[in-house]
């Protein structure tokens, strides 16, 4: 076991982890409170934060005064860059649903990774030692870098900075009047656009001012972004959306609970922290210091039109594009035959998250969970117990509904972000599990040798196959979307208080649906394992959900066919992207993230639909 | 026989008394009013009605059986229909679909995952809604009804389970003065065809002398008055109460 003096000095090391971890948080929480946007973009500002601050010391003298100088001009700079980009793009979408405004922040977040490797590369960058700050401290026997002391104290100075901006000056009680009624302020007179323009800046700026403080401590690498505003949005669920002294709880609890983890865990650390936003979720479903959240006045895309059952033409329609798909591989070449059977696995997995999203309104961030889920299960059912295909499929699907099951036991507690960060926190955990349970999960590698039966070999033999699981798949969710199921699960979405008042335990619905969409994204997971002949731990990550969700975006979050048409447009222009542009289809894609939602929030069937008549969509 | 048997119920909020051992009963085919100023303690009383709330003290009765402790989907099971004040319907679907969600759910068929929503109890719903004279607009969004329709609307879903007793939570807000009257005509209707109970609560006096059998007044959490109307229009705490502030006349010659 370690002796006291260990532990004491990891709790300090923890402690300045804190510091930045607020500063990163504190911003974001500002951000949330006021704009009610969800910046999944935050921790670019912090990487960016960190790469200028790289440029700007070197460029400087080496001194104290560079050092803190460089500091101090790197985070204005990215508050800058932020201001910028609340002005061009983030100020379009206020009034949109959640899910657009964490796809287009997550487009930024694609844009500023390829940036930032464009200007400085693929190579992780280290800092010089702070000047006047390069020597320890010896407390109890124990070496601690001053930098690292020096560091604690940034965190409470900040955090009583901006209690003396939020409670002494007019701006900032303007700040919590906005955070609170947004609506009511504007029409007291203020003028919201500067009042989110400057909340931007100052929240971009102490995004910058972390990222810059850890170049000393950290390396600077392309990975830093997606870590920290995972870790910063745990902690601003955990301390309550919006809240600041929340935020500095949080933090200080994450913090610790990272050095100690690090001593007794240092394999789980991260899901550590997950389960412990989990367990504060469950007993306090508003974060520790959260207020009740104040229903935004719904956006113009939220009221939404029947799903009307498709006409006779319209299942002809549907019939004709089925067959038309069938006689494909006669004369598509092998290359568009794999992309294809990829599609249709896709729109089974992108159907099942329209599923939640569309027809329930809940926003699943995690969904990959699910996926990855049935790729694992298909995997080690295939590998360790040697069974048939047939097993493999059944055990995903298995495991997704039970990891719908699970979880949704959990989420459907929960509205609106804290539910959308729930799924994420659930999904991160799989994650860190497949690459920590090496013997298991085969760690990074993932688990290779997943062959199928002989029948199945040639491409052209899966193709079907695929087909015919995303016809069977798709027509299953579309019985469940039109049947009393998914009505009953709309009608909690559209009113909660007449669901209730009508004998609906809207509860109980959502956790049916979390279950049948868990098990269709399992089967999507197998298919996908058994058509790579492989699953990696990517299966479970943000990224995968990503996908998942610009795909039921493209097709159009409203409409019934959606999932399918989204996953063919999407998938070509990924795959292309990627073959054709490998430096920077980061940048295209994010870019195109942005522009489509901007452009087309309604999606391809939905603009389809609008123009050219009515009907089933 | 009442309906309905509310027998001194008292609610607090934090140590402030927001109602304080009300009793009163609805009998049956009556249309029972609950008045009284702001802050009176109508809408907290309304809610421990309909299960929304849970009285500190006391107990309330439907139809013989003890409903202070049930939710407000038990009681609606019991028979009790409920309007909101914003009226709550499911705006992304079509009107029929509103009504034929509530009979799902009346014929507890809300697990069904093959047979389209639509397909079924297609007759009943449209008979709901020809009485509250919405049956012409049955394949229209319900998001995009006049407020007025969703109101009528309301009605019809609050009807499907046949309830022996309806609260509507002030049934006219924000509606004018033609439509009010126009909704509480068929209101009135519909319980004499249906032998319903109804128990609302109203700012609108108009509506309440125009409409109601017997009336229930509330003032600081407390009952002060109950009665006929014409009892009520004299009673001098009720006078003191309203007048004190000249808003009795006002309302009813504004028609707020």
């Amino acid at each position: 076991m370690y002796d006291a003096s260990t532990l004491f000095a990891q709790l300090l090391n923890g402690l300045s982890y804190s510091s930045t971890l607020f500063l990163v948080a504190s911003g974001l929480a500002l951000i949330f409170g006021v704009t009610k946007i969800v910046n999944f973009a935050h921790g670019s500002f912090y990487m960016l934060g960190a790469y200028i601050a790289l440029t700007v010391t070197n460029a400087l003298p080496t001194t104290g005064f560079g050092f803190w100088g460089g500091v101090v001009i790197a985070a204005l700079v990215v508050g800058a860059i932020g201001c910028l980009i609340e002005v061009t793009i983030l100020r379009r979408i206020y009034q949109a649903p959640e899910v657009f405004q964490i796809l287009v922040t997550f487009g930024l977040v694609l844009v500023f990774q390829n940036l930032i490797y464009e200007f400085w590369g693929p190579d992780e960058v280290l800092a010089p030692r702070v000047p006047g700050l390069k020597g320890a401290v010896t407390i109890f026997g124990e070496r601690i870098p001053q930098y690292n002391i020096a560091l604690i104290f940034v965190g409470p100075v900040f955090l009583g900075l901006l209690w003396w901006l939020t409670h002494r000056t007019r701006w900032g009680r303007l700040i919590r009047a906005a955070t609170q009624d947004r609506e009511m302020v504007a029409s007291l007179g203020v003028n919201q656009k500067t009042l989110f323009t400057a909340v931007f800046f100052i929240g971009t700026f102490l995004a910058g001012l972390a990222g810059a403080l850890q170049i000393p401590k950290e390396s600077a690498n392309l990975q830093m972004d997606i870590n920290i505003v995972v870790e910063a949005f745990v902690i601003v669920v955990i301390g309550g959306m919006g809240s600041i002294m929340g935020a500095f709880l949080a933090a200080v609890l994450v913090g610790v609970i990272n050095a100690f983890g690090v001593l007794f865990f240092p394999q789980a650390v991260s899901v550590l922290i997950f389960l412990v936003m989990v367990l504060v979720l469950v007993f306090r479903p508003n974060g520790l210091l959260g207020g009740r959240m104040v229903a935004q006045r719904p956006g113009d895309l939220s009221i939404d039109q029947p799903f009307r059952l498709p006409t006779r033409a319209m299942k002809q329609a549907m019939l004709a594009a089925v067959l038309a798909l069938a006689l494909l591989p006669l004369v598509l070449p092998l290359y568009f035959e794999v992309i294809m059977t990829e599609v249709f696995i896709l729109a089974i997995f992108a159907g099942s998250l329209h599923f939640l999203l569309s027809v329930g309104g809940i926003v699943s961030f995690g969904h990959a969970a699910y996926f990855g889920l049935g790729s694992y299960a298909a995997a080690l059912v295939a590998t360790r117990l040697g069974l048939p295909m047939a097993a493999g499929v059944l055990a995903a699907m298995v495991a997704g509904a039970g990891g719908g099951l699970l979880f949704g036991w959990f989420c459907t507690r929960l509205k609106g972000v804290y539910l959308a960060m729930l799924t994420l926190a659930f999904a991160q955990i799989l994650f860190t599990l497949s690459i920590q349970m090496v013997s298991v999960t085969g760690g990074d590698n993932g688990i290779v040798g997943l062959t199928r039966p002989s029948w199945l070999n040639s491409h052209m033999a899966y193709y079907y196959l695929a087909l015919a699981a995303a016809v069977l798949a798709t027509r299953l969710m579309r019985r469940a979307l039109y049947a009393p199921f998914g009505f009953a699960f709309r009608a909690g979405r559209d009113s909660l208080a007449r669901s209730a008042a009508i004998g609906i335990d809207t509860a109980r619905i959502q956790w049916g649906a979390f279950v049948l969409s868990g098990a269709f994204a399992g089967l999507a997971g197998a298919l996908m394992a058994y058509h790579r002949g492989s699953v990696f731990p990517t299966d479970f990550s943000v990224s995968t959900t990503v996908d998942a969700l610009v795909m039921v975006l493209v097709g159009g979050v409203q409409s019934v066919s959606g999932p399918l048409i989204g996953a063919l447009s999407y998938h070509f222009v990924s795959v292309e992207l990627i073959r054709n542009l490998a430096d920077y289809w980061r940048l295209i894609l994010g870019l195109f993230i942005i522009v489509f939602v901007l452009g087309v929030p309604q999606g391809i069937v939905g603009a389809f639909m609008n123009r050219f008549g009515k009907g089933e969509r | 026989m009442s309906t309905l048997t509310v027998d001194d119920i008292s609610k607090s909020f934090a140590g402030v008394k927001a109602v304080q051992g009300v009793s009163f009963e609805v009998g049956a085919g009556q249309i029972l009013a609950l008045i009284g100023p702001n802050g009176a303690g109508k809408s907290t009383c309304f809610n421990m009605l309909n299960g929304q709330l849970r009285a500190d003290t006391g107990s309330v009765h439907f139809d013989g059986h003890d409903i202070t402790r049930e939710t407000p989907s038990q009681i609606w099971r019991r028979g009790v229909g409920r309007t909101f004040q914003i009226a709550q319907t499911f705006g992304s679907m079509t009107v029929r679909e509103n009504v034929q969600m509530v009979l799902h759910s009346v014929h507890r068929r809300l697990a069904a995952l093959w047979r389209p929503l639509s397909h079924n109890y297609c007759e009943e719903a449209d008979t709901l809604l020809e009485a509250v004279g919405m049956h012409t607009q049955a394949d229209r969004a319900c998001c995009v009804l006049a407020y007025g329709d969703v109101k009528r609307l309301e009605l019809a879903m609050a009807l499907a389970n046949r309830p022996k007793l309806l609260l509507m939570d002030e049934p006219t807000a924000g509606m004018a003065p033609k439509e009010r009257n126009e909704l509480m005509s068929l209101t009135a209707r519909l319980v004499k065809e249906r032998g319903l109970s109804v128990l609302f609560t109203e700012h609108s006096v108009d509506v309440v002398f125009e409409h109601a059998d017997q009336v229930v007044v509330m003032s600081r959490g407390k009952l002060i008055a109950k009665g006929v109307p014409a009892e009520i229009r004299e009673d001098p705490l009720v006078q003191e109460v309203y007048l004190g502030s000249g808003a009795f006349l006002e309302t009813s010659e504004i028609g707020q």
